[in-house]
């Protein structure tokens, strides 16, 4: 089955052009890895991917459904960690779980599997603000998996995390459906986007180390 | 939709507990605004429809003040992201933050209220004055959450806020005002006048329905 379905899918932010062209297919289990330099338009990607933003141009049709006319039936099957860890800083990890839970109709006591999963349980009751750029990034990350979404959009899902931060979380976000914007030229996805000033630079199974680390020369 | 309205309230006055701003801010600002009145006026006391325009205008100025704040978590702190990815009817957020305002506002209210009658008000205060309140909190709860929900959208929110609460709020403070007149006259309370309730009530049902129609344009990108 079909995942993903983009077809000359284009943004833009007034007369700048975020992005354009882009067409392709992502089947249910693969993952997307999205390159490209700072501004490349894969935030922009994956915001609209996410029903956050909505396309300009072309169609763009996650889950089978058609966005952002039928947003509404894809809300909720969607895991998305962005820049912003989408925590209230005032909150406790725990609270700010149990806030997502709630709005997800999840159960509490996921909250507490999840936390555990990102070994956040000893932090749990602590205010986020309190918490370092990695413990932040795992209780996002906690926040994004927490209603055991069909599909991940994850950007940079590694960043700030330590080497065995990275492994705790690496089971979390593996395994299913997922888009991954990365860095990390050796990153190996499916299916490889290279993006370059809102343009697709190059879309293929088979993109080697070369082809990313050019988007960044 | 009652989950997420229930989660929202929640989120809001746990946050304001821990790090209250708003409440705060808007009771010392209607104290400030009284002692002013105070000295400006050089009066010991006021009653009739003097009280109640200063009181009115006072609480309209204090909940621009609460209203401002209603979204800058939201906002700064990726609440509405976090919202809108979750499979809820948009319109909770409506419900949600109408009704934190409309609690605030019942809140500070019981502080100003009783600074007002203890620095300007001759009268002592009459019970029925609870009615037009809350019809005029719903309303002032509602147009604020309608504004803010807008404003937060811009760079400009600050200034944004009481350039469109002030005037759209003109209809309320003025039934809100002839209505508590005659409870704040001095010798005794007045009669409470029906059309004046009749107005709020009018009021709260028509920008009511106009939110929830619009609300959900105000949270698109």
């Amino acid at each position: 089955m079909r995942a993903i379905e983009l077809a000359d899918l284009g943004r833009a932010y007034g007369e700048r052009v975020a992005l354009a062209g882009v067409t392709l297919t992502v089947q249910e289990g693969e993952t997307l890895a999205v390159f490209g330099a700072n501004g490349a338009g894969k935030t922009t990607l994956l915001r609209i991917l996410a029903t956050l933003l909505r396309p300009h141009h072309g169609s763009a049709k996650v889950l089978g459904h058609e966005l952002p006319r039928e947003g509404w039936a894809v809300r909720g099957k969607i895991g998305f960690l962005g820049h912003d860890p989408l925590l209230y800083r005032d909150l406790t990890a725990r609270e700010n779980l149990q806030f997502h839970a709630r709005l997800h109709g999840v159960r509490f006591e996921r909250v507490d599997a999840v936390l555990d999963a990102v070994g956040m349980s000893a932090r749990a009751d602590d205010p986020v603000h309190t918490f370092s750029r990695g413990m932040l990034q795992r209780t996002a990350v906690a926040r994004a998996v927490l209603h055991e979404p069909q599909l991940l959009l994850l950007d940079e899902p590694l960043a700030g995390l330590d080497p065995g931060a990275a492994a705790l979380i690496d089971p979390l976000i593996g395994g299913g459906t997922r888009v991954v914007i990365s860095h990390d030229p050796t990153f190996r996805g499916d299916l490889a986007l290279g993006l370059r000033g809102g343009k697709v630079a190059f879309c293929e199974r088979g993109a080697t180390v070369d082809d990313v680390r050019a988007l960044y020369a | 939709m009652r989950r997420a309205i229930g989660a929202l309230i929640r989120k809001d006055l746990i946050l304001q507990r821990r790090t209250p701003e708003a409440a705060p801010a808007m009771v010392l600002f209607s104290i400030g605004t009284f002692v002013l009145f105070h000295f400006a006026l050089d009066e010991r006391e006021v009653s009739g429809n003097l009280a109640s325009g200063i009181l009115w205008v006072t609480l309209l100025f204090a909940a621009v003040l609460g209203i401002n704040r209603l979204f800058v978590a939201e906002r700064e702190e990726g609440g509405f992201d976090g919202f809108l990815l979750a499979p809820v009817d948009r319109t909770s957020m409506l419900v949600a933050k109408a009704t934190v305002l409309f609690l605030f506002l019942c809140a500070v209210e019981v502080f100003v209220l009783a600074a007002f009658a203890i620095l300007l008000l001759g009268p002592s205060l009459q019970p029925a004055l609870v009615v037009v309140l809350l019809l005029a909190n719903a309303g002032i709860a509602v147009i604020g959450t309608l504004v803010a929900a807008l404003a937060i959208q811009t760079r400009a929110r600050d200034l944004l806020v009481p350039l469109l609460a002030i005037p759209l709020s003109v209809p309320l403070v003025i039934a809100a005002a002839r209505a508590c007149a005659p409870l704040l006259t001095e010798g005794g309370a007045g009669a409470l006048e029906a059309r004046w309730l009749a107005v709020l009530g009018l009021y709260d049902l028509v920008f009511g329905l106009l939110a929830y129609a619009i609300f959900d344009f105000l949270l698109e990108e």
